[in-house]
């Protein structure tokens, strides 16, 4: 255990805290410029997730509940895989927690599980932090026999995350805008090339937005059955509040239940990426608010 | 003070006045708006009560408070006799003396509304919970010894924490299931600080804490357990999780960014803090115009939120008038004099948007009364061409919710009615043996009192059950 476990133990009975309910940190691992991967202490939920699956999690009092996918799990270390990119205060605070330190609340798994193709080949294209989340079901299509060509993307060589995870599962075709490593390009222009080769029978595409609409642009003509991830605002992921509201084939869905995944054809991209910029100002905000709280030493900076 | 006062005396005596916060400075704070009786106005109130024979507004009372024994205490300075009996009767007297209708329920048999006002019966009802809260006197009373049996709640609402309390108290092993990570249910996410401190809420969660209920926080029956995995580790279970699904209007533009669930709101706010932002790190838009579709409690609770952080207009739409509408007459004054501005008789027909598809206003339809229908409520009907535009930054949509479906679709095997609520016979018990179910997945979104009384009854009837096998 990690030598901070002391100081984390004090706070922990200080709080009157339950321990089979905490969530420790267990490792972390910067995996590209802005995201990293943490290991934590979850047990029921690392014994039960299933592919496309997703928590929320909320740091502690105070914070945000998020979403994140779960990209792989422990079961024998009852730990789940959380692979986060930093991009606002909460979730630069979340990657900042170091080894020891606890997650207050882990609540899941929740959304419905990946419908897995049973056959044939099946294409994962996953773009910056959606390649974690197109890893778990590049497992579980693996696991059940489902030839599996993985095409994943970065900026440059250093943004290409879980490479080496998903070579284990089949082939891997690696694309960056730069050249710097793999095939120069975008990741729809590698899919292009496999589905003129032909032979695949479905896609799953999940990373920014745009990236899923290009690819939903590019197997709605050839007919493949295209399953994308989506990743709205959220607040209690139960279904409660319908924050998450998107439209499918015109009708309105909730991603957190009847989600997160959907049929790629159907989705109204142009909404989804209306409504997530709801908060922009206020993330803003926040952003500069916490950076200067960092440089000023109030707040504890990312740990790296 | 002389207790032995005559009827004439008693109806001499006039309704003593709530103190409040003053509308002007309470628009933009959160603390509670009203504070309280003092004791002198507490006794004065409670002389006011006749003492009738047949006490009528105890049968008006959903969980059969015994209302004129704690007033006469009450009457004759004995608050601790007063708490005991309360008590004895509703787990949760500082909750619902605040959020109880109680001009539906008790107060509307009290005969002395038949000239002039009735016995203010939550006010003191709210004075007895709050002294006796402060004096720290509970009448739990002695936990029977341990049964050995084991009992899961799903949902920390009003029905799961009535229905916990009682079977802690019956010596069975409780563990109460929540799936966000504060328990209360609407209690903490849905009714504002402002109607009912979170602090009485969080007392209560601890007293049942302190009574050996455990509360699994984070745990989702239906993702984390199913229910059937309950069954097997659990001799009993009582399911309360609540109205949870918000219905939306299904006209144009809902989907623009400004248009809110009343839940997604009120949520953000109340139970995510939004109203410390930056402090707190969930965000809430604050819109400067603000339009709240519906005529309920959600309703007055969102307009009074919206205007608290920080809208110059907040206007209630109702599509009936203000006889028809369902909130609690209490808020519906408070929201007046809070400057909430009502447009009665007008419903929703689209949102409109600019080009950065931000709400910009509402359309609405101008309504009129029709014919009484079979339950005697006039229903509204719309006047052709007669749209108008409310403008506005923000929408919130607070139409009333339903069952959500997250844990009966994980449950085949229970049995539900065409609306998706959980169907239970007279003792609160569904279609799967030992498994019982109260409060608003029974009942549609209802009330609290209505709630706990689901919890005490399927409390009783689990363990007879449990006695029978
Ligand atoms: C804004 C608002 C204002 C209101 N004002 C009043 C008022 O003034 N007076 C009044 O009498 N009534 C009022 N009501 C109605 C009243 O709050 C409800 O009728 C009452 O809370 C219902 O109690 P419950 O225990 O059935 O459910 P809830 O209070 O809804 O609690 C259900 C709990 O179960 C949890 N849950 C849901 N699904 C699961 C799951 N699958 N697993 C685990 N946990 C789960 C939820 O998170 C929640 O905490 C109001 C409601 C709202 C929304
Ligand atoms: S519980 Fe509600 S209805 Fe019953 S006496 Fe108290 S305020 Fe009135």
């Amino acid at each position: 255990m990690p030598s901070s476990q002391p100081k984390v133990l004090r706070w922990l009975l200080a709080r009157g805290a339950a321990l089979q309910f905490m969530h420790t940190v267990l490792s972390k691992r910067k995996l590209s410029p802005n995201v990293t991967r943490l290991d934590v202490l979850a047990e029921r939920i690392a014994a039960i997730r299933l592919p496309g699956q997703f928590v929320i999690v909320r740091r502690g009092d105070g914070a945000e509940r998020i979403p994140l996918t779960i990209a792989d799990s422990d079961e024998k270390a009852g730990s789940i895989t959380l692979v986060i990119q930093a991009v606002g205060k909460s979730t630069r605070e979340l990657v900042a927690l170091d080894p020891g330190e606890v997650i207050q609340d882990i609540s899941g798994p929740l959304g419905k599980p990946t419908e897995l193709a049973e056959a044939g080949h099946a294409l994962c294209i996953g773009g910056g932090v959606g390649t974690a989340v197109v890893h778990p079901i590049a497992q579980g299509l693996f696991r059940r026999g489902v030839r599996v060509t993985s095409v994943i993307g970065g900026r440059s060589k250093e943004w290409v995350i879980f490479e080496e995870e998903l070579r284990r599962l089949g082939e891997v075709v690696v694309c960056t805008d730069d050249g710097s490593y793999g095939r120069k390009g975008f990741v729809t222009d590698a899919a292009k090339d496999l589905f003129a080769a032909g032979g695949v029978n479905v896609v799953y595409a999940i990373g920014p937005v745009p990236m899923m609409r290009a690819v939903a642009g590019l197997t709605r003509p050839l007919g493949i059955h295209t399953i994308v991830s989506l990743n709205p605002v959220m607040v209690d992921g139960t279904g409660m509040c319908g924050g998450c509201r998107v439209s499918i084939g015109g009708e309105t869905k909730f991603a957190c239940v009847d989600g997160p995944e959907f049929d790629g054809h159907k989705v109204d991209f142009d909404l989804l990426w209306d409504r997530l910029g709801t908060y922009r100002k206020h993330e803003e905000h926040s952003l500069t608010r916490h950076e200067e709280a960092c440089r000023i030493g109030l707040q504890k900076p990312e740990g790296y | 003070m002389n207790f032995k006062t005559t009827a004439k005396e008693r109806l001499q005596i006039n309704r003593q006045r709530m103190p409040e916060q003053d509308p002007i400075a309470r628009a933009s704070n959160f603390q509670e708006v009203n504070l309280g009786f003092t004791e002198h106005l507490a006794m004065l109130e409670a002389r006011r009560c006749l003492q009738c024979r047949e006490a009528r507004c105890v049968a008006g009372c959903p969980v059969t408070v015994n209302i004129p024994h704690f007033i006469k205490c009450v009457s004759e300075g004995n608050f601790a006799a007063a708490a005991e009996s309360l008590l004895r009767d509703n787990a949760l007297p500082a909750v619902t003396g605040r959020v109880c209708p109680q001009e539906t329920q008790c107060e509307i048999e009290c005969v002395r509304g038949h000239k002039g006002a009735p016995v203010a019966i939550g006010y003191l009802e709210r004075f007895v919970a709050d002294w006796a809260r402060h004096s720290q006197i509970s009448t739990a009373g002695r936990r029977e010894p341990a049964t050995g049996r084991k009992i899961a709640v799903v949902g920390s609402g009003p029905a799961g924490l009535t229905a916990a309390g009682e079977l802690a108290h019956m010596g069975h092993e409780v563990t109460i299931y929540e799936a966000l990570h504060k328990p209360g249910g609407v209690l903490v996410y849905g009714i504002p600080e402002f109607r009912l401190p979170k602090k009485i809420v969080q007392d209560e969660v601890r007293r049942l804490q302190r009574g050996g209920v455990k509360i699994e926080c984070n745990v989702v029956i239906g993702r984390t357990y199913t229910l059937q995995e309950l069954r097997g580790r659990f001799d009993g279970i009582f399911i309360a999780n609540g109205a949870g699904l918000p219905v939306f209007m299904n006209v144009p533009g809902e989907h623009l960014k400004g248009v809110y669930s009343a839940n997604e709101y009120l949520t953000r706010v109340n139970l995510m803090e939004a109203y410390e932002f930056p402090r707190a790190d969930t965000p809430v838009l604050v819109g400067k115009r603000v339009a709240v579709v519906g005529g309920g409690n959600v309703a007055m609770d969102a307009a009074r939120t919206a205007k608290r952080v920080g809208a110059d207009k907040s206007v209630i739409v109702y599509r009936r008038t203000l006889q028809e509408m369902p909130a609690r007459a209490e808020e519906v004054s408070h929201a007046g004099h809070e400057g909430i501005a009502f447009e009665f008789l007008a419903a929703p027909v689209e949102a409109l948007g600019n080009k950065d598809r931000w709400v910009t206003g509402l359309k609405c339809q101008r309504m009129k009364l029709g014919e009484p229908d079979a339950s005697g409520r006039r229903g509204p009907v719309p006047i052709p061409g007669s749209e108008f535009v409310i403008e506005c930054e923000l929408v919130i949509v607070a139409i009333g919710s339903r069952a959500n479906p997250l844990l009966t679709s994980t449950c085949p095997d229970l049995k539900l009615d065409k609306r998706g609520n959980i169907v239970v016979d007279a003792n609160g018990m569904t279609s799967l043996p030992g498994v019982f179910a109260g409060g608003d997945i029974v009942r549609g979104a209802a009330t609290v009192i209505l709630a706990m009384g689901d919890g005490k009854r399927a409390a009783r009837a689990i363990d007879v059950y449990l006695k029978q096998g």
